[in-house]
C-alpha cells in the first residue's frame, strides 16, 4: 500500500527540519517529498493531515516488557502492540525479567519474539548476573546479541566497584550504564519521605537515597570517564547534580517519566496504588525541578518506566503491592498537555526528547526523514483533545493512575518497518 | 445524637462534636462495667468480625469484650502474615468474610490504608484498630476519656507524647484528637524517633524529658519496640532509659501534679520505671477498663448509625 501524508509538519531535530510539504511512502519507503499533485499518487491511501505533525518515530528507552517470567501482565508483543498505540515505534526494554537479560539467549528470545513487529524492541543487558550486584553479566556476548544498554533497573548496582567495573567494561562499546539510583540503606518504604507520608503512616522514600546514588555514579564516572545515564530521575537535587556533572564535562545523561513532572505524593491521600511507584512521587518543588530540567537540558529525554502488573497484584494491601504504572499509551498525551501546552517545552524540543536523544544515548541511528528511508515515523495531533480509558489500551495491564484524565495531544499514526499502526490496526505497506 | 460517620478510620477528619459524643457515650457504659450484670442488649443480631493481621492481644480482647458486653455475635480472624503469602488476596479474604453476612469489621493491620481500602470493597461499618504507622483511633479516645475523667476537661491541658512517634500509630490519632478537643500537644523523643516534618502538626518538640516532665499536665508514654529500635533508631535501651525514661525522681523534681498515660504493654525499666508505673501519678489500668467502654461506644453509635 502506498500512503500519501497530504500538508504535514515534517520535524525532525536530528536533521534541523521544521517544514511544511507532503510526503509519498511506497511499500514503506519514502519515495517522495515536495508538494505532491494527483498524478503522483494515484492509489495511494492520502491523509489529509492539514498541518498535523510527522517525526522520526518516537523512541521509549525504559520500559518493562515482563516477558519472559509474567506474561500474564505483558508479554513483548502487547508490550509493542501497547507502544505502537501510544506513538512509539521503538523501545528499549529492562532486564528485570525471570530469567533477568544476562545471557545471549535471553537477548535472542526477546529479539524473536519483536520479530516482524512494527515497533523495534531492543534489550538492556543486566550489569550483574541475575541483577543480584556480585558478579559481572556477560556485556560482551550481550552487546553481540544486541543489547544497547546495561542496568540492574529494580535496584541500583550494589557496590562502587561493580559501577566502576561496568563502566570500564563498556567504554569498550561506548555504550552507557543506565542506573535505577538508590541506595540500598535508605530503602524500605513505600511513598516519597515527607509531610504527607507522616500524616498517611507510610514508611518513607527520602530523597536522598536516590541523591547519593546519583552522586557516587557521577564520580565514578568522572574518575575513570564512564558515560551513565540516570533512570526515571524525580529528585531535585538529582537534577541540580547532573546538571553540574554536566557543566564539569561528565558524560551524564538522564530521563523522566511524565508522572514525575506531572503528579505529585498529595496523589497518594487514598492510598490508591496505581500511585505507587519507586522512585515514588515526590513534592511539588521537585516535580518543578524536573520541568526546569527538561526546559534547561539537564534532563535529555522523557521515558515513560512502563510497568505491567496484574489487578490483583496491585489490589494489595499498600505496603505490600508492587511499585509501578503503566506508561506507553500516556506518555505523549501527558508530554503535549504538560510541557508543549503550558509552553515549557516547544514541540521540537519534546520531539528532541522523546525520539532523538533516547536513540542517540544508546547510540541507535535516528530515523531520518528523506527520500530513500524506509519510513519510521510518528504522526502526531497537537491538539487533540481526549479521554483516557484503560479499557482501550493494547497493554495487558490496567494499572494507570491516568484513566479517565483529560489530554490534549495524541498519535494518530506510526509508521515502521514497512508497517502502519492506524485507528487501532497495524496495516502491511508491501 | 448520632455520629456524622459511618466507619471509624482514624480521627484527623473526625468533629469535636463526634469526639465530645464518643465519650460521653462511654461514660454510660463505663457506668455499666462497674454493675453485677455487665452486659447490655443493644447490639444483638449485629455481627462483628475482628480482623487482625498483626498480633494483639490486648486490643482484640478489648474489643472483644466490648462486642460482648453489648451482646453482638463477634468472630474473630487473626492471622500475623499477610494473606498474599498464603495465596489469598486479601480482598478475597474479606469477600469471603462478607459473604457471612456480617455488619461490622474492626480491623488490624501492618499496612496503613487497609481501613480505608476495606470501606470500599465492603458495605459492614469498619473500625480501624490500628494500621501501619498510620493511625489507632480507638487507643487516642480512650486516652482522652481516661484524660478526661481524671483531669475533668481536656481544653487547655498540655499533653506530652513520648517516644518512638516515628513506629507509632497511637501518636497521629491522639495529636488530631487532642488538638481537636482545644488540647495542646508536643512530642518527647530523639530525632531519630521523629517522622519527617511532624513539627509542621501542630506540636511542640522536646528532646529533653525534664523539660516536657516540668511543662505539661499529662505524659503519654509510648512503648520502644526492644527488638527494632536497639541500636539503630537509639543506641541502646540503656541509654534510652538514661535520657527519656521516666522515673519517680524526674517527676518529683520537676513536676509532682503530672498525669502518667502508656497505651501498654509497658517495658518496666526502659521507657518507665516501675516506681512510675504502679505510682501514684498513673492511670494505666484505668486506660484499660475504659477502653473497654470506649470501644463499646463506638461499636454502638456506628453499629446503630443506620
Amino acid at each position: 500500500m502506498n500512503i500519501v501524508l497530504k500538508d504535514v509538519r515534517i520535524i525532525n531535530p536530528d536533521q534541523d527540519l521544521d517544514t511544511k510539504d507532503d510526503i509519498l511512502i511506497e511499500k514503506g519507503i519514502i519515495i517522495k517529498i515536495g508538494d505532491l499533485s494527483k498524478e503522483d499518487y494515484e492509489s495511494a491511501k492520502v491523509m489529509e493531515l492539514d498541518g498535523k505533525i510527522c517525526t522520526p518515530g518516537l523512541f521509549d528507552m525504559h520500559v518493562h516488557l515482563r516477558e519472559p517470567g509474567k506474561e500474564d501482565t505483558e508479554t513483548v508483543i502487547s508490550g509493542s502492540n501497547s507502544a505502537a498505540a501510544g506513538g512509539f515505534t521503538g523501545v528499549a526494554c529492562m532486564p528485570n525479567t525471570t530469567p533477568s537479560i544476562d545471557s545471549a539467549e535471553v537477548v535472542n528470545f526477546i529479539k524473536q519474539k519483536a520479530e516482524n513487529h512494527l515497533v523495534d524492541v531492543h534489550p538492556i543487558g543486566a550489569v550483574s548476573k541475575e541483577r543480584k550486584g556480585e558478579h559481572l553479566a556477560p556485556i560482551a556476548e550481550l552487546v553481540e546479541a544486541g543489547a544497547v544498554g546495561f542496568s540492574d533497573d529494580g535496584v541500583a548496582v550494589k557496590t562502587a566497584s561493580l559501577v566502576r567495573n561496568a563502566l570500564e567494561y563498556l567504554k569498550m562499546y561506548d555504550l552507557p550504564l543506565i542506573e535505577h539510583c538508590e541506595d540500598e540503606s535508605l530503602d524500605g518504604g513505600a511513598m516519597n519521605e515527607g509531610t504527607v507520608s507522616t500524616s498517611l503512616g507510610v514508611p518513607g522514600i527520602p530523597t536522598i537515597a536516590e541523591d547519593l546514588t546519583v552522586m557516587r555514579d557521577i564520580s565514578v564516572a568522572g574518575y575513570i570517564d564512564g558515560k551513565v545515564h540516570i533512570a526515571h530521575i524525580s529528585s531535585k537535587e538529582s537534577v541540580d547534580l547532573v546538571r553540574q556533572a554536566k557543566a564539569k564535562g561528565i558524560r551524564v545523561t538522564a530521563e523522566v517519566t511524565p508522572h514525575h513532572f506531572c503528579l505529585t505524593d498529595e496523589e497518594l491521600i487514598n492510598y490508591d496504588t496505581n500511585y505507587k511507584m519507586n522512585p515514588p512521587l515526590r513534592t511539588e518543588e521537585h516535580v518543578q525541578a524536573m520541568i526546569e530540567g527538561l526546559k534547561d537540558g539537564t534532563i535529555d529525554c522523557i521515558a515513560s518506566d512502563h510497568a505491567p502488573h496484574s489487578i490483583e497484584d496491585k489490589e494489595a494491601e499498600f505496603i505490600y503491592a508492587p511499585n509501578g504504572i503503566l506508561g506507553l499509551e500516556t506518555q505523549l498525551g501527558l508530554a503535549i498537555s504538560e510541557l508543549v501546552h503550558k509552553n515549557h517545552l516547544t514541540i521540537n524540543q519534546l520531539i528532541e526528547k522523546l525520539a532523538v536523544n533516547p536513540r542517540r544515548i544508546l547510540k541507535l541511528p535516528v530515523p531520518q526523514i528523506k527520500v530513500g528511508e524506509v519510513a519510521n515515523l510518528t504522526l502526531i495531533d497537537s491538539e487533540e483533545v481526549w479521554t483516557v480509558d484503560i479499557k482501550q489500551f493494547r497493554s495487558k495491564s490496567k494499572n494507570s493512575p491516568f484513566d479517565k484524565r483529560l489530554l490534549t495531544g495524541k498519535s494518530i499514526a506510526v509508521i515502521n518497518n514497512k508497517k502502519m499502526y492506524l485507528n487501532g490496526e497495524f496495516t502491511n505497506l508491501v | 445524637m448520632a455520629l456524622n460517620i459511618k466507619h471509624l478510620l482514624g480521627l484527623k477528619d473526625v468533629s469535636k462534636n463526634d469526639i465530645q459524643l464518643i465519650l460521653d457515650t462511654a461514660t454510660t457504659f463505663r457506668e455499666v462495667l462497674d454493675r453485677p450484670i455487665k452486659k447490655v442488649p443493644t447490639l444483638k443480631g449485629t455481627t462483628v468480625v475482628n480482623l487482625f493481621y498483626e498480633n494483639s492481644t490486648r486490643t482484640r480482647l478489648s474489643f472483644e469484650l466490648a462486642e460482648k458486653r453489648l451482646s453482638a455475635d463477634t468472630l474473630n480472624f487473626s492471622t500475623s502474615t499477610s494473606s498474599t503469602n498464603k495465596g489469598e488476596t486479601f480482598k478475597d479474604t474479606v469477600r469471603n468474610i462478607e459473604a457471612m453476612k456480617i455488619d461490622m469489621i474492626v480491623v488490624r493491620h501492618q499496612s496503613a490504608g487497609v481501613p480505608l481500602y476495606l470501606t470500599k470493597i465492603s458495605k459492614a461499618s469498619i473500625i480501624n484498630a490500628g494500621d501501619g504507622r498510620h493511625e489507632h483511633p480507638t487507643q487516642a479516645l480512650l486516652d482522652m476519656y481516661s484524660i478526661r475523667e481524671k483531669v475533668g476537661k481536656l481544653s487547655g491541658l498540655k499533653v506530652c507524647i513520648v517516644g518512638d512517634i516515628a513506629h507509632s500509630r497511637v501518636a497521629l490519632s491522639n495529636i488530631y484528637g487532642l488538638i481537636s478537643m482545644g488540647a495542646k500537644v508536643s512530642l518527647c523523643a530523639p530525632p531519630t524517633m521523629l517522622p519527617k516534618n511532624i513539627d509542621q502538626f501542630g506540636v511542640k518538640i522536646y528532646h529533653d524529658i525534664n523539660k516536657a516532665v516540668a511543662e505539661n499536665d499529662v505524659l503519654n508514654i509510648l512503648r520502644i519496640q526492644l527488638e527494632r529500635d536497639a541500636g539503630t533508631t537509639i543506641p541502646s535501651l540503656r541509654e534510652y532509659r538514661n535520657y527519656f525514661g521516666v522515673n519517680a525522681d524526674i517527676i518529683e523534681k520537676n513536676n509532682k501534679d503530672i498525669l502518667i498515660l502508656h497505651p501498654g504493654p509497658i517495658n518496666r525499666g526502659v521507657e518507665l520505671s516501675s516506681e512510675v508505673a504502679d505510682g501514684p501519678y498513673q492511670i494505666i489500668l484505668d486506660q484499660v477498663t475504659n477502653g473497654v467502654a470506649v470501644r463499646m461506644a463506638v461499636l454502638y453509635l456506628l453499629g446503630t448509625n443506620n
